[in-house]
């Protein structure tokens, strides 16, 4: 065996991959902003939905598979975006910046939020963060001008149809770009590092010098803000909420959670198959009423058990390729010796 | 008076939150499972109770003979089949799994007997009251419920300390590999503390639909919130801890609904919230670390 020294190696960051993905990336999104010039408004705005799940899922996925806190209780943070559509819209803003503002608000009551749930851990965070969720719906039912248990529509709203699908697909959009870069710059960050160095031993990562708890505390708070994001954009498409049980409701968690667990938990393209998965099924299966939903909880059971890893995990060990790299990799440098890369499987 | 009335009533609607409760903490106390299908496991245990009595013509007290072997049985094959293997497997994978049986069951349970409620009758029971003096009123149901808790505390505190298969359990909940080199398969002690577990939510789960007047299929989601909130209120670990964690929360939810009857669950989920933060170790000091 040759003796490594720090002279013979550099890390590498998988830059060139990272510029590549960024590039196909925004040529794919480019490409979507202008689909609906191109094709039916049907098809397009049925696309909404599939936006706002691989915005859902990957907010989730940083929480669970990053930083290792498993949420059931997400949907406070949809329902406050849906609901703050309703506060801003009445107070003079546009449905749009309204959803924008909605997620400023609801980040800086997730962080206030987070110093409860984060008493507890693993199981128990899980079962707070619901609580957290059903306390949220109870406190905003008892508001009248929220429409009560009713649920309520947006007041001022633009007026024609094909705009309205048209806006409400481009600013879905916009809000899954935005999910997608924050999660994948966020990653390959320190802090990134960091994380997932929390979630694999967080005793270990805090003798390091990580400060553990501020750094779960940035990301609870991102993801809340990506959940609020997405439960704007269900308001918005729907014109209101049908009812506060339906958006405060604990089936979105299990959506997220199945989509992720497909999908890949712990990767950035994992939550994207997962939700596109997903949209599928559901265009297909939910006709089957409440069996599809039987269906799902029992794939999802499968899946943790027997495909720990998800589809693109699978993926990812049978052919080793990644789309969005956040790993390192060590290479020796060319005058050096020449042995084989490795690879630290650049997660 | 009726600040004293609504504290009775607070006890005792305690001691059905206790039992809810307990499953989970054994649960939790030896396997270190999360359960977030224990709601639903109460509300199957409760239309198990329904079967009977529709299909067998069984009173409530009679189907209980039934459904607590029986989702015991289901419990140590969930434990054996599933959670053994999510266990090995990774911190998160149990609670996934869980989750999963969570979303599985209630969905199931409209398909199979729509969202109506299934009535489980007791006869005259339900209504039976004492009263101890002028103003307060106790049910003899709900003191039934409080006096089975007690008892079903006492007795698995006693069966933890005294028997075999109890110094197991907390072996297990020690240090599994050394009880295995002592030549015990933890596997069986784990699967058969999951079926203890199962079997007393299933039993807490007919209290529950019996004082509702009968069961729904989405009745779990609400227990499930209930039962924990008592445990962590409680304190972790603790049997006795779960029992006081419950009592806090039925008086929380009793006194609230003497203000106005749509504030109980408001309130005690924010009890339980001020409790996190001011005292998260719970009422109860805990003897195991969590």
């Amino acid at each position: 065996m040759t003796t490594l020294t720090a002279a013979s190696f550099r890390v590498d960051r998988y830059q060139k991959r990272a510029l590549m993905a960024g590039g196909v990336s925004a040529a794919i999104f480019v490409a979507l902003a202008a689909a609906p010039y191109l094709l039916d408004p049907a098809i397009t705005s049925s696309w909404i939905k599939l936006f706002y799940l691989i915005t859902l899922a990957t907010m989730w996925n940083l929480l669970a598979g990053y930083a290792g806190m498993v949420s059931v209780g997400q949907q406070a943070y949809i329902g406050l975006g849906a609901y703050g559509v309703f506060v801003f819209n009445d107070l003079g803003f546009d449905a749009y910046s309204s959803a924008l503002i909605a997620s400023i608000a609801v980040g800086a009551i997730a962080l206030p939020l987070s110093f409860v749930a984060f008493r507890l851990r693993g199981g128990y965070f899980a079962i707070g963060t619901w609580v957290i969720a059903e306390a949220v719906r109870q406190i905003i039912i008892r508001f009248d001008e929220l429409g009560a248990g009713r649920g309520r529509s947006i007041s001022t709203y633009t007026g024609d149809p094909v705009f309205r699908n048209l806006f409400t697909y481009w600013l879905a959009l916009g809000i899954l770009a935005l999910a997608l870069i924050v999660t994948f710059y966020l990653l390959r960050s320190r802090m990134g590092i960091a994380l997932q160095s929390i979630r694999d031993n967080e005793v270990a990562a805090r003798a390091l010098g990580i400060n553990v708890s501020r750094t779960k505390r940035i990301v609870f708070t991102i993801a809340a803000m990506g959940a609020s994001l997405a439960g704007s954009v269900i308001c918005i498409q729907a014109i209101g909420v049908a009812s506060p049980n339906q958006i405060f409701s604990v089936s979105y968690s299990a959506f997220m959670i199945f989509m992720v667990l497909i999908g890949g938990i712990g990767t950035i393209e994992g939550p994207i198959v997962g939700a596109v998965i997903y949209f599928v099924m559901d265009f297909y299966f939910s006709q089957l009423g409440l069996w599809y939903l039987v269906v799902l909880g029992l794939l999802a059971i499968l899946v943790t058990l027997f495909l720990p890893k998800g589809i693109w995990g699978a993926i990812h060990e049978r052919f080793n390729i990644s789309l969005f790299p956040v790993g390192h990799r060590i290479v020796p440098i060319a005058d050096h010796i020449p042995t084989k890369v490795l690879s630290n499987a650049d997660v | 008076m009726i600040f004293l009335n609504a504290l009775i009533q607070g006890i005792l609607l305690g001691g059905l939150f206790a039992m809810a409760a307990l499953g989970l903490s054994i649960a939790f106390g030896v396997l270190r499972v999360v359960n977030l299908a224990h709601g639903e496991i109460m509300t199957l245990g409760a239309y198990l109770a329904y079967l009977s009595l529709s299909a067998l013509g069984l009173n409530v007290w009679m189907s209980l003979l039934i459904v607590v072997p029986a989702m015991g049985v289901v419990g140590y094959w969930v434990q054996r089949l599933m959670l053994q293997r999510a266990l090995r497997l990774s911190e998160l994978s149990p609670l996934l799994v869980t989750f999963g049986l969570a979303i599985m069951i209630p969905n199931a349970l409209v398909e199979v007997f729509s969202n109506n409620k299934k009535p489980l009758p007791t006869g005259d029971l339900a209504v039976q009251s004492i009263t101890i003096v002028d103003g307060i009123t106790v049910g003899v149901l709900p003191l039934l419920t409080l006096v089975v808790a007690v008892v079903l505390i006492a007795g698995m505190q006693l069966f933890l300390a005294r028997t075999k298969m109890g110094r197991y359990m907390r072996a297990a909940a020690d240090d599994s590999d050394t009880l295995r080199l002592m030549g015990i398969d933890y596997r069986k002690v784990y699967a058969f503390a999951m079926a203890i577990a199962f079997g007393i939510a299933a039993l807490a789960g007919v209290f529950f639909g019996i004082r509702q007047g009968g069961v729904t299929p989405f009745d779990g989601q609400l227990t499930v919130l209930f039962a924990f909130e008592a445990v962590i209120i409680g304190g972790l670990g603790s049997l006795w801890g779960t029992l006081a964690g419950g009592i806090v929360l039925g008086v929380a939810h009793s006194l609230a609904g003497q203000i106005s009857p749509d504030l109980p669950l408001l309130v005690g989920n924010l009890v339980f919230l001020a409790i996190l933060v001011f005292r998260p170790t719970g009422i109860v000091r805990s003897k195991v670390a969590a």
